[in-house]
């Protein structure tokens, strides 16, 4: 019965993860969108340092002809890749907005959750660990491993004021 | 003035270099003689009553210094350097003094001078614990002297002008900084960096000293919470001006100098939630100290961001090479803090262990966690265009769009951590307790997420939809969690006092000003994060415009009345005045008007956005500049969803920190009517215990 129980769950959980899938894969496809996707994944190389659809400076230069170029990519029928691809020959890899998911670029990306989740699954075992090997206490109020430290701390909180 | 000046920051160093050196020699004495140990030739504790004195000294001589750069910013002194370079004769008075902070010098003899006041503070303070403000005061004097050092040495705010002809008129401030909040959002951002400094100084003395128990927890918590209400103010201020000057229709632009400023906040938030383990149960000992030698750490890499161009920003408006000296300050610090921690860490076991995932403590740990994973997602990203280019020979762009999908999903964990915490018990929670506190918040988030699935938000079709009803789902059931909280609490006092439930809850409050405020702050939070969600539905349009010219954006017509050119004695400025309009009516009487302003002294331009928040959205509009060919204006519209929830979160959040300052009412003052039971009278006063602790 159990068993029947978890691999109705299973199941479950795969129908939800195809459902997820189908979903986020039946995103926005017309022209307007992908100008407006491939512009926030580009910056303006005028030295501003901001994204492409977002440059405001005043006689900018630059960002003018970067959008006139990017609408005529997409007219001409090149998919997104492509269009990335032909703007960092031109411009140089700084045009992208954010790291590539290859080389050393891919570090960036893959840093963060690394760490994260090696320090989360490291604490949550810690914590494992710590809750096993704890004496069991007699009762749920605590019971001070050191009564002098806890007297001390009482003390301090009444000379201090603080609650 | 410019040679009183030098001769002040000379004194200063002078009084801070003796601070640190006769400081320190006295604490050795002290720790070296005991009662059988031969007498000294000078009285280690005169020795440190002198060091004390000289501090206190400094901070005169800093402010002297000071004074004197802003008295020559108003008299034009145009023979110092730093004056030709940030100000003007037609600059407005209140930017005079923003240009104390404008440029390299001024704002390093800004945190010069606000660290010398905190120090100031601190040692007339000294009385609580002579001690422990020797170790404190003596750290802090060894950072004084490195900022006077460099003050003197390597970049001198009162050097003459180059060449030695004295110009005519300065070059003026830079047109970003000319904007009212720029007046105090640099101060209050360094009130915030330099004040971590008291807390880092006193936990490296506790340390050094092995001080018993937590009493420099409980002398620096107000410091500490102090210091995090200016940093956070600070970064808000930083936030709309930004979103008021920079013209993009955003308020947080990943650049690596607000980065930096997060950072700091980062592990300053962690700490304070930690420390209460601490205080609470004796854990946590090494990570405290951990987190506010890190925390000091990040305030003046922070600086070094800002100041010595190390990553390219648009806030590096001075650089210079001082990124040597405080890479080597960094490098000596963290030597010194690695040295004394091992030397001395034995002295910081913990008292007690987390006993259960499922706790109170765990659930700080992982709040901990969070907020320092996104600590070093935000590090790694404001570097990693740095180390690209060190090992790859190209400097990888780093934009919002990188940390929209890293630093996002951890924002988000956050909320729900925010929401869970409170709800667990100290050491550990059973199922049944978890049941009945989760299962209204638990109703708010499907409720929530429900209703704006009904309403026609389409998580699938975009990431930041899916982030935002996250958010807001999560964000109700945390605003739930919070209220039960206060409604549960205002309850039982209601019962208890035969109060009001307004009363009770204002009782409750005055009772547990430190938990109650605590909560207050997580619903500011919680406020600021809906608002931060509302940025996956902007939207905005763009035209040229001429006179009578419409622009429809969402609900709202903007109809051009004319476009104008004016001319004063700092700057010549263009602007469209825009009647805007909703189902025909008039959204406010007068028109709004962008305005594209460029500087006279420097021809640098600047956007003034013109802004009608409300609670539901900001219409936020902005003069781009002219159409190369047409020459007409062009207006670019967005109507920014949720935006005034942040500025409304930020006040909720500095309620409640202030609340959580206050100390509390004891319960033992208080006099509460309790039900008459057999034997005592009916309406006979006791005391009242709810509402207490944290």
């Amino acid at each position: 019965m159990k068993r029947l129980r978890r691999m109705a769950f299973s199941r479950f959980v795969q129908a939800a993860f195809v459902a997820v899938l189908v979903c986020f894969s039946l995103g926005v496809t017309d022209s307007a969108g992908r100008f407006n996707d491939l512009g926030h994944k580009m910056m303006c190389t005028c030295s501003c340092g901001q994204v492409l659809l977002e440059c405001n400076h005043v006689g900018c230069t630059v960002s003018g002809g970067m959008r006139d170029e990017l609408t005529n990519s997409i007219a001409s029928g090149q998919n997104d890749s492509l269009i990335l691809q032909s703007f960092v020959q031109r411009y140089g890899a700084t045009v992208l907005a954010a790291p590539t998911t290859q080389g050393f670029d891919l570090l960036a990306w893959i840093m963060p959750f690394a760490v994260s989740t090696i320090a989360l699954i490291g604490t949550i075992l810690l914590v494992r660990n710590w809750a096993k090997n704890q004496p069991k206490l007699a009762s749920a109020g605590a019971v001070p491993s050191n009564p002098a430290e806890e007297a001390m701390r009482e003390r301090i909180r009444r000379e201090t004021g603080t609650d | 003035m410019a040679a009183f000046g030098s001769f002040a920051l000379i004194i200063a160093l002078a009084l801070a270099a003796y601070n640190l050196f006769a400081g320190g020699i006295a604490l050795r004495l002290l720790a070296v003689g005991g009662p059988n140990s031969a007498p000294a030739r000078v009285s280690p504790e005169r020795l440190a009553e002198t060091a004390r004195r000289a501090g206190i000294a400094s901070f005169a001589a800093v402010s002297a210094a000071a004074f004197a750069l802003i008295w020559s910013v108003f008299h034009n002194d145009f023979s110092i350097e730093y004056i030709v370079e940030h100000s003007n004769k037609a600059l407005p008075s209140a930017y005079k003094f923003a240009a104390l902070w404008s440029g390299q010098e001024g704002s390093l003899l800004l945190w010069a001078w606000l660290l010398a006041g905190y120090g100031f503070v601190l040692r007339l303070t000294h009385k609580s614990d002579v001690k422990l403000h020797a170790y404190a005061g003596t750290i802090l004097a060894a950072v004084q002297t490195f900022f006077l050092m460099l003050l003197v040495i390597k970049v001198p705010p009162f050097g003459g002008v180059r060449g030695g002809v004295i110009p005519e008129d300065g070059n003026g401030l830079n047109p970003l900084l000319q904007y009212p909040e720029m007046v105090i959002h640099p101060p209050m951002l360094y009130l915030g960096y330099v004040g971590f400094t008291v807390p880092f100084a006193f936990a490296l003395g506790a340390l050094m000293m092995r001080y018993p128990g937590e009493k420099w927890i409980h002398i620096t918590r107000r410091w500490t919470m102090f210091t995090w209400l200016f940093l956070t103010v600070g970064i808000f201020l930083g936030m709309h001006w930004a979103y008021a000057v920079l013209g993009w229709g955003g308020y947080w632009g990943w650049d690596p100098v607000e980065n930096a400023s997060l950072m700091p906040w980062l592990t300053g938030t962690a700490f304070l939630h930690s420390v209460m383990m601490q205080e609470k149960r004796g854990m946590m000992k090494s990570w405290n100290v951990w987190l506010i030698f890190s925390t000091f750490l990040l305030s003046i890499l922070g600086t070094l961001l800002t100041r010595a161009g190390l990553v390219s920003s648009v806030h590096a408006f001075a650089q210079s090479s001082i990124g040597s000296w405080f890479i080597a300050f960094l490098v000596i610090t963290l030597a010194v803090c690695i040295f004394t921690y091992v030397l001395q860490h034995d002295h910081l076991k913990s008292e007690h262990r987390v006993e259960s995932v499922v706790s109170r403590e765990a659930s700080f740990l992982f709040n901990n966690l969070v907020l320092l994973a996104a600590c070093f997602t935000i590090l790694w990203g404001t570097l990693f265009p740095v180390l690209s280019e060190y090992i790859e020979g190209t400097k990888t762009t780093l934009s919002g769009a990188y940390y929209s999908h890293i630093a996002v999903p951890i924002g988000v964990f956050l909320l729900l951590l925010t929401g869970v915490g409170p709800l667990l018990a100290w050491r550990a929670s059973s199922l049944k307790s978890l049941r009945r506190n989760f299962i209204v918040p638990g109703a708010a988030f499907v409720v929530t997420a429900l209703g704006c699935l009904i309403g026609g938000l389409k998580p699938w079709a975009d990431e930041g939809v899916f982030y935002a009803l996250m958010t807001w789902a999560l964000s109700a059931a945390v605003a739930t969690a919070i209220v039960s909280e206060f409604v549960r609490g205002a309850g039982v006092l209601h019962r208890q006092t035969g109060k009001n439930l307004a009363e009770s809850m204002l009782l409750l409050i005055r009772r547990g000003t430190r938990r109650y405020g605590g909560f207050i702050v997580h619903l500011g939070i919680v406020i600021i994060f809906i608002g931060f969600a509302g940025y996956a539905f902007n939207k905005s349009a763009e035209s040229p415009m001429a006179p009578g010219d419409k622009m429809q954006i969402g609900p709202y017509t903007l109809v051009n009345l004319g476009n104008t050119q004016e001319s004063n004695a700092n700057y010549d400025t263009e602007f469209s005045q825009l009647d805007v309009y909703e189902n025909g009516k008039k959204l406010q009487a007068e028109p709004m008007s962008p305005e594209k302003r460029v500087y006279l002294v420097n021809g640098q331009p600047q956007t003034m956005v013109a802004n009608h928040s409300m609670m539901r959205w900001d219409l936020y509009v902005v003069y781009e500049g002219r159409n190369a060919d047409s020459g007409l204006p062009i207006i670019k519209a967005f109507l920014n969803p949720l935006v005034m929830w942040i500025w409304v979160g930020l006040a909720v959040v500095v309620f409640g920190t202030l609340v959580a300052l206050v100390p509390s009412v004891s319960p033992a003052r208080v006099a509460v009517l309790v039900p008459a039971k057999p034997g005592v009278l009916p309406g006979h006063a006791t005391v009242g215990t709810v509402g207490g602790g944290d």
